[in-house]
């Protein structure tokens, strides 16, 4: 299967207005994650409304897919994606990082129905995708279990500890996800800490690995229904993103890593993505 | 002669028990299967244990997310690894989003013996404490372990059991009931209470029979729930006796003392004196030389209650 024409146009249409909420969200709150936001939501989109398989009405449906973001900082990017689901209403998003919220400043498991696992401290994630994905298999679940790994978080010691016992234990029911955006907050990973090739650590490791377009969402469904073929062992889909993609003012700065955008900017990036929007 | 058990070898059998009662249970080690006993349960259910290699890290993020896919999971390693190594694992992706993982630890405190103060925890009661959602328990002997891990499997949430690696008495008998949050009151006393866990326990015991010699009446409690602590039993001794010793095989820093030590100070201040070791790391040596080298024995427990009656004298 593949994704339709009009399935396309679809969720272009929703990525959009995914990256609306998320600006508007952050510029609400005045602080958060911009950068790392808009890099993920087209992959993001492709696997909430393309592939995966939930009931935003039954949370802990057995049947469900999981999405672990490790990469918790992009949580805004989360939130619009589960209020665009249904898991709550949108209204809610303007809560964001304020006392109360269920919208933690890093994505919160026990609050808010929807987040599997609570992440922000990097690294941390792949393994828990990895325990899902176990649990699943156990159980002979269809389940599958996504990872969204940001290109940064390479960095942390506990992913390659992660990525051997995936592949050790073959666990082919689980995708890793990363955002290959190039920059971290102190800098271009490359500099900082460099993490190429990263295509061939995973396959170094033991994975089937994709290269592909992050921001191409025929290539991300394209590469998600690939991925469910691969059998005997986890598949890692690389995927080549712009930091702050979306908004010029935005694009491939590493300053807006942690920052949220100020009024002008604000403006200036509705006025693009408005112009962006399929009529 | 009195039986001795380890702990360790408690917890392996109590594990294969509850794996053949329920179908959820899964267990994860770090290469040291053999070590902490897990071995007896990958023998029994080698589809539910999953070595995860000398990644600690790694393995306690599995298990949180064996318990996101709705198993209960136990997870074992020595406890300095368990608790250092993986400290910030447990507290994010275990204890923050209040996930049913079970935490067995062992060759914890100094009777690790020979390998020397880099194995030695001491700190892990501490380290663990201080989480919030998290449970803690130091067992006392092989009876008490299989009931700890039983009830660890009961409560809902993070729990850390603490086990040795060498055999201890076996002080408790075959009737005994464990709860979480209760200590067992081993003997009333009148001059002090003695308030101890681990292997401890069997210490404070004989350090009884030491002081009833010299016609002292110390009293024994045995608190394994570390966290929470049973508050009223320490509040009670208190009262009874106006002067505590507590006795543990851990830093005297934020472990049982410490935890009695906050509970005295607010609700029924009184002389204490805490057994322990003192602010040290360990060395290779025999477990039980070891024990007699940092003032942990009968004796030294006996000594510090005669000091804890001095001070209660003088106040």
């Amino acid at each position: 299967m593949a994704a339709t024409e009009t399935q396309l146009k679809d969720l272009g249409e929703k990525a959009r207005r995914m990256r609306i909420d998320i600006l508007k969200m952050l510029h609400g709150c005045g602080s958060g994650h911009t950068g790392g936001s808009l890099s993920s939501t087209d992959i993001v989109t492709a696997l909430y409304f393309y592939k995966m398989k939930y009931d935003p009405k039954n949370p802990g449906w057995d049947g469900r897919d999981h999405f672990v973001l490790s990469k918790g900082h992009a949580a805004p990017m989360l939130y619009a994606a589960l209020a665009h689901a249904g898991y709550f209403e949108q209204a809610e998003l303007c809560t964001l990082r304020k006392l109360g919220s269920r919208l933690q400043g890093h994505p919160d498991s026990k609050n808010l129905p929807g987040v599997e696992i609570s992440t922000g401290s990097l690294g941390q994630g792949l393994s828990v995708a990895n325990g899902i994905a176990l649990a699943r298999r156990l159980d002979k679940g269809q389940n599958r279990v996504y990872a969204l790994l940001g290109d940064g978080e390479l960095q942390e010691g506990q992913i390659w500890e992660a990525a051997m016992t995936a592949a050790h234990y073959k666990l082919d029911n689980l995708c890793a996800l990363v955002d290959n955006n190039g920059l971290q907050i102190d800098g271009p990973v490359a500099k900082v800490m460099n993490v190429e090739p990263i295509t061939d650590k995973w396959r170094a490791f033991g994975w089937e690995v994709m290269d592909i377009d992050g921001h191409s969402i025929a290539a991300l469904c394209d590469a998600l229904d690939r991925a469910e073929t691969v059998k005997g062992k986890p598949v890692c889909i690389v995927c080549r993103t712009v930091k702050g993609k979306g908004c010029s003012l935005f694009e491939g700065k590493v300053e807006f890593h942690g920052t949220t955008p100020s009024n002008e900017e604000l403006e200036t990036a509705l006025k693009e993505l408005a112009e962006g929007a399929c009529i | 002669m009195t039986q001795k058990i380890a702990t360790r070898d408690a917890y392996g059998d109590a594990l294969v028990n509850l794996g053949k009662k329920r179908s959820d249970v899964v267990v994860l080690d770090a290469d040291l299967s053999g070590s902490t006993k897990t071995s007896k349960f990958a023998k029994a259910f080698p589809d539910r244990f999953f070595n995860i290699g000398i990644a600690e890290q790694d393995m306690m993020g599995t298990a949180a997310g064996l318990a996101v896919g709705g198993k209960l999971p136990f997870a074992s390693t020595f406890a300095v690894f368990a608790t250092g190594r993986a400290w910030e694992q447990v507290r994010q992706s275990i204890c923050y989003p209040n996930l049913n993982v079970k935490i067995v630890a062992s060759h914890a405190g100094v009777t690790v013996g020979e390998d020397g103060g880099s194995h030695q925890s001491v700190e892990d009661i501490a380290v663990m404490r201080v989480i919030p959602n998290m449970t803690v328990i130091v067992p006392a002997d092989g009876i008490e372990t299989m009931q700890a891990i039983e009830a660890a499997a009961e409560m809902k949430g993070p729990c850390y059991v603490r086990v040795g690696r060498n055999k201890v008495p076996v002080i408790f008998g075959p009737d005994y009931r464990f709860a979480i949050g209760k200590a067992h009151v081993f003997h009333e006393g009148k001059d002090a209470a003695i308030i101890a866990c681990g292997l401890m326990t069997a210490e404070a015991l004989a350090a009884r029979e030491l002081l009833a010699a010299e016609g002292i009446n110390a009293g024994v409690i045995n608190m394994a729930s570390i966290k929470p602590l049973d508050r009223d039993a320490v509040v009670a001794a208190a009262r009874q006796c106006g002067a505590v010793v507590t006795a543990e095989e851990h830093s005297i820093i934020g472990g049982l003392g410490g935890a009695v030590a906050e509970a005295l100070a607010e609700e029924a201040p009184v002389p204490m004196v805490r057994v322990g070791m003192k602010d040290v790391f360990g060395t290779s040596g025999t477990g039980e030389g070891l024990l007699k080298h940092y003032g942990l024995s009968a004796a030294d427990i006996a000594a510090a209650v005669k000091e804890v009656i001095k001070k209660k004298k003088s106040a």
